[in-house]
């Protein structure tokens, strides 16, 4: 288990998208989130939890995820 | 008005304080000093609003946003208890359809899935340019025109307008009208009777328009809701709906933004030097957050009712109470902000503020108004360095009596 994403609980805000853009982006016809990699490198770590804190759906889930550093 | 005058009291204690409170006398960005006194200790109280009625108010930055996103709690302004924001939307709640303002999840989903199209961080996005030119065009008509002149005229209104009307499409042409009856539709004072005419007034104003952009599809938001209506997927009344909230919610929230955002950096110039001398994305970008933080300009409080009792904050709010979100409050929480009454343009977590709400009903348009302010703050002070205002601060008129905070004029010179 790494991140996750609840699409049914997504609403569009953006939030994800615009903090972590390499990891997240929207659905075209309705904006709903799209996970673009569920094991993003170590230097966006912190890009990807601004991005669980600040969804207002509380639909990015971080588990077990240990980032892993680009060799 | 006082319990004695309206026989309304129904709870027995007397030092419930009525809400909305006053700011204090010459300070024009900070919260009432009577809620702050009144929540020092504790995120939540008790405050009575215009009906006699004594919802919580909700004044913790954690609080707020457990509370935000617990389904236990509604925005169903049909149940009994409701806290409406004033007389004129308790008399029309049976007129207005349901909508993404008015509905939990599931219904809310759908209605939200449909208007958040145009609203993805990519879309708007490649708005950029265009912004960028409208902002530069307003910017020269005010160069070219009188001074002084009013910022709210010549910028802060016009340009959410302009971006919103072209990405809705309706016509631009309309402005005065629907500004107009938006302004007053969000007014504290509003009578039942004219609240129902301004909402009536623009409702109709986009059934008309849903129903011309059904029959004559253009490229815009409004011909894809009103594609929803042909498939019998949504009702005229619900597009319609949808059409008014966009508009009003995508220009006056952002005009108040801009206005209010160009008075605190006049009264805050090192803070201002930060963003007219940067050419970052990033550090405009965080300016925006910390401004969107700093002036709070949803003060009004956002309305929700409980379904269930819910404990919080060490206290039990029961089923059937209702609860006055007071956004602003939030963002000047000590807890999550360190200082948090300086305007510091640098600060690191500033967006995690809760100027857009959070939860489920989240403003639908943030991104937009984030790429609308980062155009404007970043472009106004370096293309007008000697921008100043043409009054003494005191002279300002503050929107005091207004569900969304900010400045009736704004007379600058340079």
């Amino acid at each position: 288990m790494k991140i996750t994403v609840e699409q049914d609980k997504c609403v569009a805000a953006g939030q994800c998208a615009a903090t972590a853009p390499d990891v997240f982006d929207q659905r075209e016809e309705d904006g709903v989130v799209v996970l673009l990699t569920d094991d993003p490198p170590a230097e966006l770590a912190d890009d990807v939890r601004d991005a669980a804190a600040v969804c207002p759906a509380l639909a990015i889930h971080i588990a077990h995820w240990t980032p892993r550093t680009t060799p | 008005m006082s319990d004695a005058l309206t026989g309304a009291a129904t709870s027995g204690t007397a030092e419930v304080p009525e809400w909305p409170m006053p700011r204090a006398e010459g300070c024009p960005f900070d919260p009432p000093p009577a809620l702050r006194e009144l929540t020092a200790e504790r995120p939540l109280a008790k405050v009575r609003i215009w009906d006699g009625s004594t919802p919580w108010i909700v004044t913790g930055h954690a609080e707020q946003r457990a509370l935000l996103g617990d389904p236990r709690v509604s925005v169903d302004e049909r149940l009994p208890g409701f806290p409406h924001w004033h007389e004129g939307m308790a008399a029309a709640v049976d007129y207005r359809p349901r909508s993404v303002f008015n509905s939990d999840a599931p219904e809310h989903t759908g209605f939200r899935r449909i208007m958040t199209k145009p609203f993805t961080f990519k879309r708007v996005e490649a708005l950029r340019p265009t912004i960028q030119k409208i902002t530069d065009e307003l910017i020269d008509a005010m160069l070219a025109g009188p001074k002084p002149a009013d910022l709210v005229e010549a910028l802060a209104l016009p340009l959410p307008t302009l971006m919103i009307s072209e990405l809705l499409g309706v016509p631009y042409e309309d402005h005065d009208f629907f500004q107009e009856n938006a302004a007053r539709g969000i007014a504290h004072d509003v009578s039942a009777e004219e609240s129902m005419r301004t909402f009536g007034a623009l409702n109709d104003y986009l059934v008309r328009l849903v129903e011309k952009k059904a029959a004559e599809p253009a490229d815009d938001a409004l011909s894809e809701i009103a594609a929803l209506v042909t498939s019998g997927d949504i009702s005229v009344s619900e597009a319609a709906m949808m059409g008014t909230g966009l508009l009003i919610a995508g220009h006056e929230t952002s005009a108040n933004m801009i206005g209010l955002a160009v008075v605190a950096l006049l009264e805050h110039p090192g803070q201002l030097a930060v963003l007219r001398d940067t050419d970052d994305p990033k550090v405009v970008a965080g300016a925006v957050e910390e401004l969107l933080r700093y002036l709070g300009i949803i003060h009004g409080g956002q309305r929700r009712i409980a379904k269930e009792d819910i404990e919080i904050g060490g206290e039990v709010i029961r089923a059937g109470e209702g609860i006055v979100i007071e956004l602003f409050s939030a963002n000047r929480d000590a807890h999550v902000f360190p200082d948090p009454d300086a305007l510091d343009l640098r600060r690191e977590n500033a967006r995690h503020h809760n100027a857009f709400g959070f939860g489920i009903h989240q403003c639908v348009g943030q991104q937009l108004a984030r790429v609308e302010l980062q155009v404007v703050y970043g472009t106004l002070f370096r293309r007008i360095p000697g921008l100043r205002l043409a009054e003494p601060l005191d002279r300002i008129q503050f929107k005091h009596d207004r569900l969304a905070y900010g400045v009736y004029s704004l007379p600058v010179t340079w």
